[in-house]
């Protein structure tokens, strides 16, 4: 009895939702909103993740050594500075190398090039560029540097300088920033969410309001209540796949132009590439959010009207 | 069969429903309840379908105080009433095959039972190609039908019918009487309100007559005296 219980309703749930065009549409409608709601909040974060991680990338700091630094001893700092655990790279750049890229960068400049060659030697330090894992870790990385012994040949240091100082004000500023920006993306589309959650449950709370007069005489021909209640729940489910499923069909073509047209404004991030390569996950949490969300409005909102 | 003991229903607002109402109906008994409008014939039935509980008094069926029964007892009690109502209270979503068909898969019927069952209570109320329309494709006479089919389909101890007329012209009224008459014939306990002259005089059956929340006049063979 339990299965023909379970078809029963769920045959009268479809039908319901199929009968109904006109409020299923209406319903439909306003939870394919609240799930481009959902939806431009994982694309927002995304945006947000990856501008942020793209910062994070451009900040580093550069360890310059003096002229009289051996290969040797920059290479055991490199060796040092790579075994810290905050550190995430260490590239070296010889002076000679050093010198090169700046002859390439001002191939255009032959004022620059003839006063370097009037110079005679390379005026220019082996450098070490250090990239840590977190922008809040480039103080202690300063530090280490400062204090470390392996930093010392025959007692004077190798190290001229370390240019984190320079930019400690722009570092510190930019981790204050990371920090706000997440948190206030992360309030933004709580807030966003739970409003359209809400308006989503009043539209199916007026449709269930509609059917009120059908409540009740199922109630006086004896229904129970799950009975009367499984149906609304269904069709509420079928509005959110439904809706689901047309929210993610409108956003291929609508992030295929955003894409194109933000490629350059959003460092790195390819918005229709981003949809394309996470479109399992970003599947199945819109389609859970549409059924979750259907069902559980329709659960409630049916729910008043069973006292009968 | 069913008794009503002293029941009265005063609303919060002092109005008096229903005042000492005290009466019983038998077994295959045919009971008419008639009254103006306003005199607590509806309030009575809700009082029966459990719907509203009486501010004081009880309401026995079987010996069972429908009051104390417990919201599961009440779906099974309710199974074994039969309603019809004046404005019909069809399922407009469902075609007359489903609203049938709904009122026996609420008492647990197996799908072989609501498919041989559906059609002939249908047939017994003249309304067997009309199975696959829907309510709003009907006439008002017509979506009676369909809801005294729903209200006899289980085969319930009684069926209560609240002025199932008063929608309808002479000519469907009098085929919804014989109905009921017929139904009440094959054995079953019909209780049936009206203030409808002709409808009662015609039944030659026990009248009780209600005014201003109190009954009063009970004929074993009335007529319409109000």
């Amino acid at each position: 009895m339990f299965w023909t219980k379970v078809k029963r309703i769920a045959r009268s749930g479809f039908y319901s939702f199929w009968r109904n065009g006109f409020v299923s549409f209406s319903g439909m409608l306003v939870m394919i909103i609240t799930l481009s709601v959902i939806l431009g909040t994982i694309f927002l974060g995304a945006i947000l993740k990856s501008s942020l991680q793209e910062i994070k990338n451009k900040v580093d700091v550069n360890v310059y050594f003096v002229q009289s630094a051996s290969e040797d001893d920059i290479m055991a700092v490199d060796k040092s500075l790579q075994a810290l655990p905050e550190v995430s790279s260490v590239t070296y750049t010889s002076a000679d190398q050093a010198l090169s890229d700046f002859k390439t960068k001002h191939q255009n400049d032959q004022f620059t090039l003839q006063a370097l060659d009037e110079l005679g030697t390379n005026p220019l330090e082996a450098s070490l560029n250090v990239k840590a894992k977190d922008p809040s870790q480039y103080e202690g990385i300063a530090q280490f540097l400062q204090s470390s012994s392996a930093l010392s040949a025959n007692g004077a240091s190798i190290v001229d300088k370390v240019n984190y100082y320079q930019n400690k004000d722009a570092i510190d500023a930019l981790n204050r920033l990371i920090d706000s920006a997440n948190r206030l993306g992360f309030a933004l589309t709580m807030f966003l969410v739970a409003i359209s959650i809400l308006i989503t449950y009043n539209t199916i709370r007026l449709s269930i309001f509609m059917s009120k007069d059908e409540i009740s005489v199922m109630r006086l021909v004896g229904a129970s209540r799950t009975y009367i209640r499984g149906p609304f729940v269904i069709s509420g489910a079928m509005y959110g796949l439904f809706s689901a499923i047309i929210t993610l069909v409108l956003f291929w073509p609508i992030t295929l132009w955003l894409g194109r047209v933000t490629q350059n404004f959003f460092i790195g991030l390819n918005i229709f590439s981003y949809y394309v390569s996470n479109f399992g996950q970003i599947f199945c949490i819109i389609v859970f959010s549409g059924v979750f969300i259907g069902a559980f409005s329709s659960y409630l909102a049916a729910r008043k009207h069973l006292k009968v | 069969m069913i008794l009503f003991d002293n029941v009265s229903k005063i609303y919060s607002d002092s109005s008096v429903a229903l005042e000492g109402i005290s009466f019983s109906v038998e077994p295959n008994e045919f009971v008419s309840i008639v009254g103006h409008s306003g005199a607590g014939k509806t309030t009575l039935i809700k009082m029966f379908l459990a719907e509203e509980k009486p501010t004081d008094g009880a309401v026995f069926f079987n010996d069972t105080n429908i009051q104390k029964l417990k919201k599961k007892e009440i779906n099974e009690f309710r199974r074994k009433v039969g309603t019809v109502f004046q404005d019909f209270r069809l399922l407009p979503n469902k075609t007359v095959y489903e609203n049938i068909a709904f009122a026996m898969e609420a008492a647990g019927r197996t799908d072989e039972e609501i498919e041989s069952d559906v059609p002939h209570v249908l047939e017994l109320v003249d309304l067997a190609k009309k199975i696959w329309n829907f309510p709003h494709e009907l006439s008002g006479g017509e979506q009676q039908r369909v809801a005294i089919a729903r209200a006899i389909v289980n085969q319930p101890d009684v069926v209560i019918a609240d002025e199932p007329t008063g929608n309808l012209d002479p000519m469907n009224t009098n085929d919804i009487v014989q109905i009921l008459k017929k139904i009440n014939d094959l054995g079953t306990t019909v209780i049936l309100t009206t203030h409808n002259k002709a409808v009662i005089d015609s039944l030659g059956k026990r009248v009780i007559t209600m005014e201003n929340g109190k009954i009063i006049r009970d004929d074993k063979k009335g007529k319409y005296m109000v």
